[in-house]
């Protein structure tokens, strides 16, 4: 079907997916202006379910999924027993006793993996169901205008971070307000076969509105300009979510303790090693993964992610630094673009935040 | 994706045009649609002297950077001043107002002032027909 939309196709985790449509600029600002719509069917799933399914996953877990309420989500990690991040995950409540975990495609076999391992003396069932799902995201100011008449459910009642069964387009999907790209939006998880109809069906009412399909390309520039973190760059096994400035996904106070609490409550004590800053540059020349960042000369971090930023109009980054920068008054940043430090300033993440009407 | 029978090219997909003495270079749509879109190019001065298969510049994307290789040996007499206020020429228009830079072939005037290894536009798409 993408290939009919005329994409370039990327391959990713093992699934061929689509990089872009046409301009990843232009469909980065469609999200920002009116709504893009994503395939993400990349993207794991997988059900914990049982009657402790709920304590297994505080066990397994950072966070307290117990406290969770059904219909609502979580956004939550899984740490090793050193504290180090083996995912970044998005938990919803579906049920008292069912719980669905939507993990990154690169980690969902760890995860699923993991998930058994530690529910192992728990009377919860884990099973992976990524092949029952696809994954369409709208995303945008136009999205929940686009996607309220194919819908049955209220979306004035389906609040960020929600999700519920529902029906689009005549066909039962799992519907979530959630997102990686700092507009409003919402997640379909549906089954592969009405994939193309629910796509078709958002992608043909969208389109009077402005709503185009975007690719990894443009999400991985919306959710740098919205400062989240994406596995593989700002998180893995070697940093804490401390490091990452998300302690407080870290729930050590919740009982019966889980897996890593004692690495990361000695890391909570200890402070972070490192801190997860935003960077802009003057020049147009594009910070990317792997860079050095210089303070006075002298190497004090490295970039994890950098662009051009499509709605600030200059390269941005994020970077990990050495601790003490990040509180000197004229640190002196600068990136090491393949041999030239240029000069960078230090701001606020995230780069961009909606305004909220 | 357009291979214009009249250019040649290099492995690292620029294309030249020779007039008289003067090449003009830029990068090929396969070049542009493989980088996505070009938000700055960064071009040898007017005046520099470029060598044929050595990196005179770059092209940044959103997704990445490439050095710009010269396909000919010469001295830069132009550079396409366009790029700066509007990089994305480069992906509109990759032959024509995407041009990059013209040089004064070191060698005389013609093809036969050319480098030897240049690609014809067959083996240039050759070249490419698998990755596309």
């Amino acid at each position: 079907m993408h290939q009919r939309l005329g994409a370039t196709l990327t391959g990713f985790a093992g699934w061929l997916m689509p990089l872009r449509y046409g301009s990843e600029t232009a469909e980065h600002l469609a999200v920002r202006r009116t709504a893009g719509l994503f395939d993400l069917s990349h993207m794991g799933e997988i059900t914990v379910t049982g009657p402790d399914a709920a304590a297994a996953l505080d066990h397994a877990l950072t966070g307290q999924l117990s406290a969770v309420t059904p219909g609502r989500a979580r956004y939550t990690m899984m740490c090793a027993e050193d504290g180090g991040v083996l995912d970044d995950l998005v938990v919803y409540r579906v049920a008292d006793e069912q719980f669905l975990v939507v993990a990154n495609a690169a980690n969902t076999a760890t995860v699923d993996a993991e998930l058994r391992r530690r529910s192992a003396g728990f009377d919860a069932r884990v099973t992976d169901q990524t092949a029952d799902y696809a994954l369409i995201a709208i995303q945008g100011p136009e999205a929940a205008g686009v996607l309220a008449p194919l819908t049955d459910v209220p979306l004035g009642d389906l609040k960020y971070y929600a999700g519920q069964r529902a029906s689009v387009t005549g066909r039962p999907v799992w519907l979530a307000r959630t997102g990686y790209t700092g507009e409003d939006g919402f997640e379909i998880f549906c089954p592969p076969d009405d994939a193309e109809p629910v796509w078709n069906a958002l992608a043909n009412a969208g389109a009077p509105a402005g709503l185009v399909p975007a690719g990894l390309a443009a999400r991985d520039t919306l959710r740098l300009e919205a400062g989240m973190p994406l596995y593989g760059n700002e998180l893995g096994p070697d940093v804490t979510p401390y490091d990452a400035g998300l302690g407080r996904v870290i729930k050590l106070e919740k009982p019966g303790g889980f897996v890593g609490a004692a690495a990361l409550a000695e890391r909570a004590k200890a402070g972070p090693r490192k801190v997860l800053a935003g960077l802009t540059l003057a020049t147009r020349r594009v910070p990317r993964h792997g860079y050095a960042v210089l303070a006075g000369g002298r190497a004090c971090g490295i970039v994890t992610s950098g662009a051009p930023s499509p709605t600030l109009g200059t390269p941005i980054a994020m970077a990990y630094l050495e601790p003490d920068v990040i509180h000197d008054p004229e640190p002196g940043l600068a990136v090491d673009i393949r041999g030239r430090a240029e000069p960078a300033d230090l701001i606020d993440l995230p780069f961009y935040r909606r305004s909220r009407a | 994706m357009s291979v214009p029978a009249e250019l040649r090219y290099t492995a690292e997909h620029e294309w030249v045009a020779v007039d008289g003495p003067t090449a003009t270079v830029g990068i090929t749509d396969f070049a542009a649609r493989s980088l996505g879109d070009v938000v700055y190019v960064s071009l040898p001065a007017e005046g520099a002297s470029v060598a044929a298969e050595e990196p005179c510049g770059e092209v940044e994307s959103t997704k990445s950077v490439s050095d710009l290789y010269s396909p000919v040996d010469g001295e830069v007499t132009d550079i396409n001043a366009d790029l700066e206020d509007d990089p994305g020429l480069v992906n509109a228009d990759p032959y024509g107002a995407g041009w990059m830079f013209k040089v004064r072939l070191a060698a005389g005037a013609g093809d036969d002032a050319l480098p030897p290894g240049l690609l014809s536009p067959v083996e240039y798409e050759e070249l490419t027909k698998d990755s596309d």
